[in-house]
C-alpha cells in the first residue's frame, strides 16, 4: 500500500457530506472520481486525514436543462457528458474535448466536478468551461454561492474553494444561434496531458469572429483567457487574420515554462498552430452551412 | 496515524467476498493480495499504464485509482473471471495466434480493454482500436500485433453474425 493513513467516509447525503466537510475542513478531501486524487495518494504528493466519498450522492450526477442553461451534477463522469444527447445538442464544445480525456476507462470514473476541482494546469474541462462562461455551485453548510469559472481558477492546483466547500453543480449557459466552438490540443499520446490544447467559442459568420472567447491550457498556471490574440481575431476578415500580428499576440497572452515534456518555445509553437486550426474549423464550420 | 479498519463486501468474478480492509488499500492491492488474483497487474499505480484495468459494473476501470472500501457492494470482474467463463476466448486465442504478447503484463489489461471496445462498437476500424487502447502501455510489440489481433476477431464476430443472419 503506497499512500498514507487516512480514514473513510462515505455520506448518504449532502448534508451530511457538507458537516463532515464542515468539521474536518482542511484535513479531508472530497473523492468524486479519483482518476487524479488517488494517484496523488498513491504517489505520495497529497495526503488527508479524511477521505470523504460523495459517490453515493445521487442529486450530484443528473445532468439537466432548464431555459437557457445545462446544468451538470458535479459527478457526472465523462463518459455520461461523452454520450449525453443535452450537452451534444447545446454545448458541444465539451463533447469535442472530453475524448482527449484519458483512457475509456479513466472516463468511466472521472468527473467534471474532480477535473473543476483538481484545477490540473493540463486538464481539458477548465479551459472549456472558462471559454462557455460556465458558473460553479460551490455548497457549505447552510449557505451555498455561485462563481464564475473564470474567476474560480486560482493557480496551479489552486482554485477559489474553501476547505469547508463542496464544488456541487457546473452550469453552462445553452450555445446561442450563430455561435461556433472548436477544440484542438497536442499531447504526447492521444489520451495523455496536453502540452499545449485550446478551447474556443465564439459567433461565426462569414466576415469575421465576434465575442470570441479563446483559452488555452498546459501553458499557463491557470486557463489562459489570451485576451490580445482574441481581439487581433476580432478585428480582421476571418480569412486574413494577419500571422504576425496573431503570433506576436500570443506572446504577450501565453506564458509557457520548460518542463521535462517540452521547453517553453516548444509550447509557444503548438500555440501558434493551435490558433491556426481553430481558425481553420471556423472557417470550414460555416462553409458547411 | 491510525484509521479504521472496514469490513467490505462485494463480488468478485461472480463469487461473494468479505474482508476487512484499510481503507488506503487500492482495488489493486485488495485483488492480489487478499484474493490472490495476481493476474491484474500492478504498473504505474496513477491510472496511466492501464495494466491494472478490471471491469466493474459493467464498464472498465482502473483498479489501481479506486480505493478498495469504494467497491462495497459492486461487482468486479478481473481477469482470471473473464477466463474461466470463455466470454472473450477469442480475444485470447487471437492474441496468442497473432503474437499481441510478450512478456504478458500489459495484456489482461489490454484484453479488458478490447472486450469492452467491442462491446461497444463492432466494427471499430484501426485508429479506433488504437485510440481505445491508448490508454495502455505495451513495452514488448509496438501494438501492430495487438490491433491486428482485435481486429481479426471483430472481422471473426461480423462474420458469425453475417452467418447467423443468412
Amino acid at each position: 500500500m503506497k499512500p498514507a493513513p487516512f480514514d473513510y467516509v462515505k455520506p448518504a447525503s449532502l448534508e451530511e457530506a457538507l458537516e463532515l466537510r464542515r468539521r474536518h475542513g482542511a484535513e479531508s478531501a472530497i473523492l468524486a472520481g479519483g482518476q487524479s486524487l488517488v494517484p496523488d495518494f498513491n504517489q505520495r504528493l497529497r495526503s488527508t486525514e479524511t477521505v470523504i466519498d460523495i459517490n453515493g450522492l445521487s442529486a450530484l450526477s443528473s445532468i439537466e436543462e432548464s431555459q437557457d442553461i445545462i446544468s451538470l451534477g458535479a459527478i457526472s463522469r465523462y463518459r455520461e457528458i461523452e454520450t449525453s444527447a443535452l450537452v451534444a445538442e447545446h454545448a458541444p464544445l465539451l463533447k469535442m474535448a472530453i475524448p482527449e480525456i484519458g483512457s475509456p476507462a479513466i472516463r468511466n470514473r472521472g468527473t467534471i466536478g474532480g477535473s473543476v476541482s483538481m484545477a490540473d494546469p493540463g486538464a481539458e474541462l477548465p479551459a472549456c468551461l472558462c471559454a462557455l462562461g460556465a458558473n460553479f455551485e460551490l455548497a457549505r453548510a447552510g449557505s451555498k454561492r455561485t462563481i464564475a469559472a473564470q474567476n474560480f481558477f486560482t493557480g496551479r492546483y489552486e482554485t477559489a474553494l474553501d476547505h469547508d466547500e463542496i464544488l456541487t453543480r457546473v452550469d453552462v449557459p445553452k450555445n446561442r444561434v450563430g455561435f461556433r466552438s472548436a477544440f484542438h490540443e497536442i499531447a504526447r499520446r492521444k489520451t495523455g496531458y496536453a502540452m499545449c490544447g485550446v478551447a474556443a467559442h465564439g459567433k461565426v459568420t462569414h466576415q469575421s469572429v465576434q465575442n470570441l472567447k479563446m483559452v488555452f491550457f498546459g501553458t499557463d498556471d491557470t486557463p489562459m483567457l489570451a485576451v490580445n490574440t482574441i481581439s487581433v481575431i476580432e478585428g480582421c476578415a476571418i480569412n486574413d487574420v494577419p500571422p504576425a500580428e496573431l503570433d506576436a499576440a500570443l506572446s504577450e497572452d501565453l506564458h509557457p515554462s520548460d518542463d521535462t515534456h517540452g521547453s517553453a518555445k516548444l509550447r509557444m509553437h503548438y500555440a501558434k498552430v493551435l490558433t491556426r486550426r481553430v481558425l481553420a474549423q471556423f472557417v470550414s464550420a460555416h462553409g458547411e452551412e | 496515524m491510525t484509521t479504521e479498519k472496514r469490513l467490505i463486501s462485494l463480488s468478485v468474478n461472480g463469487e461473494l467476498q468479505a474482508k476487512i480492509v484499510e481503507p488506503r488499500m487500492s482495488l489493486a492491492d485488495f485483488l492480489r493480495i487478499e484474493l490472490e488474483l495476481t493476474g491484474t497487474h500492478v504498473g504505474c499505480e496513477s491510472g496511466v499504464c492501464g495494466a491494472c484495468t478490471v471491469n466493474i459494473n459493467g464498464q472498465t476501470a482502473r483498479a489501481c485509482t479506486m480505493l478498495a472500501v469504494q467497491v462495497e457492494g459492486d461487482e468486479v470482474t478481473t481477469i482470471e473471471g473473464a477466463s474461466e467463463s470463455g466470454e472473450f476466448r477469442d480475444l485470447q486465442d487471437a492474441f496468442h495466434a497473432r503474437n499481441a504478447l510478450q512478456c504478458g503484463f500489459c495484456t489482461p489489461g489490454m484484453l479488458m480493454m478490447s472486450a469492452e471496445l467491442l462491446t461497444q462498437n463492432s466494427k471499430p476500424c484501426r485508429q479506433e482500436i488504437r485510440e481505445y487502447l491508448s490508454g495502455n502501455y505495451c513495452r514488448c510489440t509496438g501494438y501492430e500485433a495487438i490491433v491486428d489481433a482485435v481486429e481479426t476477431v471483430a472481422q471473426t464476430r461480423n462474420a458469425r453474425v453475417g452467418e447467423q443472419d443468412d
